[in-house]
């Protein structure tokens, strides 16, 4: 079913949040760790509330609350989150009091903060919306089933918008472990020159990013997401084929309908060649551009993914700094994401215009 | 899309037993799951009860089959989904789009504390693989894995009612035609993390728990897993067992009052129960028992028990918290709580409110107090309420 992205809004690595000009200029960052531009909160949230608020539910919450303003929508009827992580930060305080005080912690607030449902959570009730609340973690499929989670609402009663979206933070703690597992690169690289590193290891990202999505056009919709698909640990190449072409199927389309892929592409030499050997196999001659050099990897950047796609299309334009080799001659119509996180969670995002 | 969801399988392990015929006997008998903490390493073990599955992580991983390194939520999880599916006989039909559906709130982290303590004390310290299943999804794809699903895994967290929008979840689904089975419920063991922090609430109460009395304390908290299998109709007519029951009715809202405390007048469990009342097209006389949520809290039972009051007055159905057995199993207890429901419509069995000596005097209904049998269950609702506001029903209905 055809939804429409009324508003779209990110805090990301890049400057995203309350810039009305679409990438106009690219954020590099020179470590393996990219860290979002945050705002002055103290617009959006209430300043009594943020002295409380890790790093990730106030990213969360002013972008949702953005997202919601931006679409003329007080009281969405449902609200669906995705995140691998959750509140890590708080997670990590109480876990470390915890440890520390030898099992005497003083306070309950990192506790409390720390379940992963908070961001919906706080949302929810900063606006008074007594609607459908979910959470999704699962893993880099976290906003995939968020998303689908939302489309399912829209097509059954009572449902005619959602806010649905994807978050995930690296905390000092979190980067040192996802380190020493070997994900990241070993060398200091400029985030805009990764796909010329060469070498293992991709850079480390987060970010928060919120859409409200309808069952009915307007007349500010960005894009439409038709469809969402996961697979999970396909065998090899010939499996990842088949799900694609039978996405694609599904959708009644065929791969020259595409007019641009979105790759999930991170880096990392081994991550990347299944990209390579699936660009090859099926998404041969169409137009491509990479974004993990502009959010970084983490398991929800999706949702970062689907806000590029949906302004793409919206301003029918690929801001000049993506590089892509072979861009569209034509008015970008539909764009597909394909996403795998560390191969285990393979991802597609339909969208189009509306 | 409004096709019936049948339950074809259950499983459970929890305080009171390792699987669904321990736990239906240790409910007829009376017998609580709840003592003295005796697995988890804590500081709190003379003072705090709990109800804790009685098995070492070395006999867990003997029945799961799991390395006994593994995190205890995944053998709990293993142990209950493995015990629904084959309960179900649906992974002896042949081609079905099967999905795995498991909630939790701790998924991996009973292994980061491990870790923590060594790693606080030298960041290059602590063993990474006490750390790689610390997210709840992965705790989730290592059973999927073992039972051999691969159509569709997800995980939900919404505190202390997960596992009710797992099974949601799980029915919508199937009802839009994406899977034709789903093993849905949730895990979650009893941790340092939980305990410490529901601690630092002082929600816990110092000996065993009194859900819906005057004079409650707080909660225990227990671990465990409960599962339910759910098909569609066309799946249901396949097998040779008549289903238990069908999910007749769902509904999720959202209190929007307090992070951790319910409102006073039950605004999200009223909408939660009313919403499915809705949905599965009954009148409140219907439901002819309700599985509390019963925490033993003083806000949980007073904010329930006037949602209830305003949606039953005048005519209650029988009510009990099967919490007084099994402790609160958190992410779990909505699938534990499922599994008992499901099991109350197909034996005409209503569970005991274990050690309520005076009922809420603020109430004019009181919960059951003694086992009984041969009861005509046709509906059942099971509430769920979780920090965050998260409030979930369920109806369960006799086919």
């Amino acid at each position: 079913m055809k939804t429409y992205i009324r508003s779209a809004v990110t805090i990301s690595p890049q400057k995203t949040f309350n810039n009305p000009l679409f990438l106009n200029e690219l954020a590099s960052h020179n470590d393996n760790r990219l860290t979002c531009i945050e705002p002055d909160y103290s617009e959006a949230i209430d300043p009594k509330l943020i002295r409380r608020m890790s790093r990730i539910i106030k990213m969360s919450v002013a972008s949702a609350l953005a997202c919601l303003k931006d679409a003329g929508i007080a009281n969405p009827d449902a609200i669906v989150t995705g995140t691998a992580y959750g509140c890590l930060e708080d997670t990590g305080i109480f876990l470390t009091n915890m440890v520390q005080e030898d099992e005497e912690p003083v306070t309950p607030v990192a506790f409390v903060q720390s379940t992963h449902n908070t961001i919906g959570a706080q949302v929810a009730l900063l606006i008074k919306c007594n609607r459908y609340n979910n959470t999704f973690v699962s893993g880099g499929a976290s906003f995939e089933n968020a998303l689908l989670d939302a489309i399912m609402l829209l097509t059954e009663n009572n449902t005619a918008n959602v806010l649905v979206g994807g978050m995930d933070e690296i905390t000092d703690m979190s980067h040192i472990v996802l380190n020493r597992l070997g994900l990241y690169k070993r060398q200091p690289v400029s985030s805009l020159n990764l796909f010329n590193t060469n070498s293992k290891g991709t850079v480390n990202g987060e970010g928060a990013a919120f859409f409200l999505l309808a069952n009915n056009p307007s007349p500010n919709n960005l894009a439409c997401i038709d469809a969402v698909a996961t697979f999970y640990k396909p065998e090899d190449i010939a499996e990842i084929k088949q799900h694609i072409n039978s996405f694609l199927v599904s959708q009644h389309i065929s791969c020259n309908d595409i007019d641009l892929l979105i790759s999930g592409n991170n880096g990392d030499v081994t991550s990347d060649k299944i990209y390579a050997q699936v660009q090859q196999l099926v998404f041969n001659e169409i137009p491509l551009i990479n974004y993990k050099h502009l959010c970084g990897e983490y398991p929800t950047s999706t949702a970062f993914a689907t806000w590029l796609g949906a302004n793409i299309i919206k301003n029918n334009n690929i801001p000049a700094q993506l590089n892509n080799s072979n861009s569209p001659k034509n008015k970008i119509n539909k764009v597909l994401i394909y996403n795998h996180y560390q191969n285990i969670y393979h991802s597609l995002i339909l969208m189009s215009s509306c | 899309m409004d096709n019936a969801v049948f339950i074809v399988g259950v499983g459970v392990l929890s305080g009171i037993g390792n699987n669904v015929a321990e736990c239906l006997d240790a409910l007829e008998k009376g017998k609580a799951g709840i003592d003295k903490i005796n697995y988890l390493r804590t500081n709190h073990r003379d003072l705090l009860p709990a109800a804790e599955v009685k098995l070492s992580n070395d006999e867990l991983s003997v029945i799961c089959g799991l390395p006994s390194t593994t995190s205890r939520t995944a053998m709990l999880s293993m142990i209950a989904a493995k015990e629904a599916w084959d309960n179900s006989g649906v992974n002896k039909l042949p081609a079905l789009r099967t999905g795995f559906v498991s909630a939790s709130t701790a998924g991996g982290i009973d292994k980061t504390e491990d870790f923590f303590t060594h790693f606080l004390a030298d960041k290059s310290k602590g063993k990474l693989r006490d750390i790689i299943n610390h997210e709840c999804g992965n705790i989730t794809n290592i059973v999927a894995e073992k039972l051999g699903i691969k159509n569709h895994i997800s995980t939900i967290s919404t505190a202390c009612s997960s596992s009710a929008n797992a099974i949601m979840y799980a029915a919508r689904l199937i009802k839009n035609n994406m899977l034709d089975a789903v093993i849905a419920g949730g895990t979650d063991a009893l941790t340092r993390f939980t305990l410490n922090g529901f601690n630092t609430l002082l929600v816990l109460d110092e000996q065993y728990c009194k859900p819906f009395d005057e004079n409650r304390r707080g909660l225990n908290l227990g671990e465990g897993a409960g599962y339910v299998v759910l098909v569609s109709e066309r799946v249901a007519s396949l097998l040779k067992q008549r289903p238990y029951c069908a999910l007749s009715g769902y509904f999720n809202a959202n209190d929007a009052y307090h992070q951790t405390s319910t409102s006073f007048d039950g605004d999200g469990p009223y909408m939660a129960m009313a919403g499915a009342l809705t949905m599965s097209g009954l009148q409140p006389k219907d439901i002819d028992y309700i599985n509390l949520h019963g925490t033993g809290t003083q806000n949980n039972d007073s904010s329930e028990g006037t949602a209830i009051q305003r949606l039953f007055h005048p005519h209650y159905p029988k009510m009990s918290s099967t919490k007084s057995f099994t402790g609160h199993t958190l992410g779990a207890s909505a699938g534990v709580e499922a599994v008992f429901s499901a099991l109350a419509i197909q034996r005409g069995i209503v569970y005991p409110n274990l050690r309520l000596d005076k009922p809420m005097v603020a109430f004019s209904f009181a919960p059951e107090t003694t086992f009984s049998k041969q009861q005509d269950i046709k509906h059942a609702l099971s509430n769920s309420v979780g920090f965050g506001g998260n409030c979930s029903s369920l109806i369960f209905s006799k086919l």
